[in-house]
């Protein structure tokens, strides 16, 4: 239900909607405002420092003309990791402020968050975790890799491509804007009615159109990476010749397909009721709040499943290349995907065990999330055969995976311990819970990630990671990680639950302490890898490297590094599995002549402009600006239309350009062409 | 892995690559049907709280009260003969002749737009007698899953009207017959659709 709007001129709520200066909460003079009060105003130094340099060495235009407009798959992807990082720095600045309160607030110590401060903070940092930070950094990852992995030039539809990148950015940009102007969501990750329903002011607005921009951009996402792989792979390359990696994209898109649409909608009914007055999750009027939690379930089980897949294929490359032998029964490993793909449709209901469905019901989706461990178990069997009697390399990427192996194992675990309905009766919304969902999520999910990035970086920049920082980041993680979580286990089964801001039993203390000290070891990985990028750029001449650095086995490691904008001078033709290592193997060579004009599509300002307008629309929807909303909504529409009339999309790279790029640039010299 | 391959005379470096240009494939069609089974999932996702909450009348009007089966006979048939007219529209494109295909695409616009414009109508009309969408689950349920359908139906007619302008401008290029291709196949899922929304929410809401 709309709340009534403040009480001043009329035309004044017109033009600001419910925006008043009471919106700006550093404004307060309590904790919460000096808190944000200093995180603005670092927020705000940091980003006049990025503007002013930016200006001052006029790369405003380099910026627009080659990042914001562009529709490379390859410029995209390595913004969606920027997107990620900068993410990840605000998602982990809450979880450090959770362990430092928990630690903190026990018996007379109220600690140093309040509660409906607090309630917003694990709020953000779960969807915050999972939407802008895992999911951009699988969407940059498969951006980057997949269609040099299937010997394409782009992606099926380039435009979208960009355009599903500012709507994520949109969908951030809310989150972010929600810090300093109103509040946020306090009702969790998944925004749970009632709470998501009676919570009055923008959070819970904040949260739902900051989730519908992002998804929007993902679904997009998902059908042009389908596309892309069914219709774009290199000449001979059939479905089961497709690397693992691929595989795993078009797994994971099939599951964004099925799946976001039911986010949209889910979400979409929960604003008609805040919105509108409707009653689908209201608790009077016939409303039904399971309704809600069956539905975002739908999609949120599936959605872990999107977030690690593309991970699996990750490790599926890694292993290989550094045993220096083919995947050990790939068919297996591509089965196993489509049938964690299927079984994750199958298992949304053991979020909630305890709604009282029934035994039939409990039994069913118990059986299916313990069915999901074969598949699972399959590809960690596969990975090990792999690297049996294979002459392992111990790079940093390696080392990622032989953490991941171990600290992923023991999560799957205890997902299956969970998956037990009578246990889940005992262990539901526990920390032994939160100990389980971030194993796997920072055991996969963020190990891949960091393991993916220091296998592909030379790819995209052409110079290698620093390997001791790299290590440094890797101990600091791995052992930050069971410090901070292994606690969380044994309070867990001591029967604590899960988004508490003060505890009255001073014997569980010690336990979050610990915790916090490993938030603290991971906060240190972080500035490893914040280090190991600078340290890497700074030495960039020292660490630079050819197109294939690592002796790879996958087609993208036969180009140049960085690739050059259209991928392939020629479009490989594949034969063989690992096709880069057997065309190695047979001592082929790379023709030096006879270029074609390469026909490319060109950059284009209306990404970023519809997705500007978006997130116009969605501001004006938080504060009940309704001329704006409007304003912009049809401003996307006629953008839309106007950008259909345009059908000069494409432009053609000339072979003389080609031939320049291939046989002189500075590039086509560290190559090694002769490979 | 077929290990004989390797065993045997390398092949000529040509081999591993294509040396001339192929045209770029396009996935389009492709494209636009998954997006089409995607937008499938959210009508699922409504049909879905509708089949919950269908019977949650908090003593409210129920479905044999409100909802006005004369009027949807007359509603459904114009959208069968919009997909039908739609379908005449493709063939005339099929064979070259613009004129036709503009003029069954007028027919079927029209149709649709009076469809919408009688949905408007009913839904006026509940309003008016007290069961709006806030009333109760059963009619919350109700207008968004049908209301959704009609705002896709909207943003059909929107779209065939600017693909008839570029018909007329650019001719029946091969850009302008894809993307009436496309609009071809919105318009009749949005049929399939209603399909399941007349027998489901209407005749079924009437006898539940």
């Amino acid at each position: 239900m709309l709340e009534a709007m403040p009480h001043r001129a009329a035309i004044w709520n017109f033009l600001f909607g419910r925006l008043t200066f009471h919106s700006f909460p550093f404004l307060n003079a309590d904790t919460e405002g000096r808190i944000l009060l200093v995180t603005f105003f670092v927020v705000v130094i940091v980003g006049l420092a990025i503007f002013a340099a930016i200006t001052k060495y006029r790369k405003w235009g380099y910026l627009w003309r080659e990042w914001f407009t562009s529709v490379d798959h390859k410029k995209l992807g390595i913004m969606y990791m920027i997107l990620g990082t900068v993410m990840l720095l605000r998602g982990f600045s809450d979880a450090i402020m959770m362990r430092a309160q928990q630690a903190y607030a026990f018996g007379p110590h109220m600690g140093y968050l309040p509660p409906e401060h607090y309630n917003q903070i694990f709020s953000a940092h779960g969807a915050i975790m999972i939407f802008f930070v895992g999911m951009a950094y699988i969407v940059g990852l498969m951006n980057y890799i997949m269609p040099l992995q299937i010997g394409s030039r782009d992606v099926a539809f380039p435009y979208l491509n960009n355009l599903s990148f500012w709507f994520t950015c949109g969908g951030a940009l809310m989150f972010m804007t929600s810090l300093f102007l109103g509040d946020f969501s306090m009702a969790g990750w998944l925004g749970y009615p009632p709470v998501s329903e009676l919570q009055q002011g923008p959070g819970v607005d904040y949260y739902i159109w900051g989730l519908q921009l992002s998804g929007v951009g993902t679904l997009l996402t998902g059908i042009n990476f389908v596309v892309t792989i069914l219709k774009m792979r290199a000449p001979g390359m059939t479905l089961m010749k497709m690397p693992v990696f691929t595989w795993t994209t078009l797994a994971t898109s099939g599951l964004i397909i099925a799946t976001f649409p039911v986010l949209t909608a889910t979400l979409f009914l929960l604003g008609l009721d805040r919105y509108v007055g409707t009653h689908f999750f209201t608790n009077g009027f016939g409303g039904n709040l399971m309704m809600y939690i069956n539905l975002i379930w739908v999609w949120g089980h599936p959605e872990v499943y999107i977030l690690i897949l593309p991970l699996f294929g990750v490790f599926s490359e890694i292993v290989p290349t550094f045993s220096g032998k083919p995947l050990f029964a790939y068919s297996s490993m591509v089965y196993a995907t489509i049938a964690i793909m299927i079984l994750s449709y199958l298992v949304w209901l053991h979020h909630f065990f305890t709604m009282g469905s029934g035994a039939d019901v409990n039994s069913f989706f118990s059986l299916t999330t313990m069915m999901i461990s074969i598949p699972t178990g399959v590809k960690i069997f596969n990975w090990l055969f792999t690297m049996y009697r294979g002459r392992v390399r111990y790079t940093v990427p390696m080392l990622w995976t032989m953490g991941f192996l171990f600290t992923f194992t023991i999560g799957g675990m205890t997902g299956v311990m969970l998956s037990v309905a009578p246990a889940d009766f005992l262990l539901h919304n526990s920390l032994f819970l939160i100990a389980h969902f971030h194993n796997v999520i920072i055991g996969g999910v963020v190990f891949g990630v960091f393991a993916a990035v220091n296998f592909w970086f030379p790819k995209a920049f052409g110079f290698k990671l620093d390997e001791f920082w790299g290590k440094a980041t890797f101990w600091f993680w791995l052992i930050g990680f069971w410090v901070a979580f292994g606690p969380l286990y044994i309070l867990g089964l001591m029967g604590v639950t899960r988004r508490l801001s003060h505890f009255e039993d001073p014997s569980l203390q010690p336990y979050f302490i610990v915790a916090a000290f490993g938030a603290f070891l991971i906060a240190l990985g972080i500035l490893s890898f914040i280090i190991q990028i600078y340290v890497s750029i700074v030495r960039r001449k020292q660490y630079a490297v050819g197109g294939d650095p690592w002796d790879g086995r996958t087609l993208e490691w036969s180009t140049t590094s960085p690739p050059p904008d259209y991928n392939y001078a020629f479009i490989p033709m594949v034969r063989h599995r690992d096709a880069w290592a057997t065309m190695k193997k047979l001592g082929f060579t790379r023709p030096r002549d006879g270029f074609n004009d390469i026909h490319m599509p060109k950059n284009t300002a209306m990404g970023i402009v519809v997705g500007a307008l978006s997130f116009a629309c969605a501001f004006g929807l938080v504060w009940y600006i309704w001329w704006l909303a409007a304003a912009s909504l049809l401003g996307v529409v006629i953008a839309s239309i106007v950008h259909s009339f345009n059908y000069h999309q494409h432009h053609h790279i000339p072979a003389d350009e080609v031939r320049r790029f291939e046989s002189g640039g500075p590039q086509a010299a560290a190559q090694g062409a002769s490979a | 892995m077929n290990t004989t391959a390797i065993d045997t005379a390398p092949p000529a470096p040509a081999d591993y690559y294509c040396l001339t240009e192929s045209p770029p494939r396009n996935g389009t069609l492709l494209g636009f049907w998954i997006y089409l089974m995607s937008d499938c999932f959210i009508f699922a996702s409504l049909f879905a709280c509708y089949a919950v909450l269908g019977t949650a009348y908090a003593g409210g009007p129920t479905g044999a009260e409100v909802l006005d089966l004369p009027g949807l006979a007359v509603n459904t048939a114009l959208l069968l003969v919009s997909s039908v007219t739609f379908g005449f529209a493709m063939l005339e494109m099929a064979r070259g002749r613009k004129g036709a295909m503009l003029g069954w695409l007028a027919v079927a616009g029209l149709l649709a737009a009076a469809f919408v414009s009688l949905e408007i109508r009913e839904f006026l009309g509940m309003i008016a007698e007290g069961a709006g969408p806030g009333r109760s689950a059963f009619l919350s349920s109700f207008f968004t899953l049908v209301a959704t359908h009609g705002l896709h139906v909207t943003l059909g007619i929107l779209w065939l009207v600017v693909l008839v302008v570029q018909s007329i401008r650019f001719g029946l290029t091969e850009d302008n017959v894809r993307r009436l291709r496309c609009l071809s196949m919105f318009w009749h899922f949005l049929d399939l659709v209603w399909v399941g929304v007349f027998s489901y929410v209407y005749l079924v809401g009437v006898v539940r």
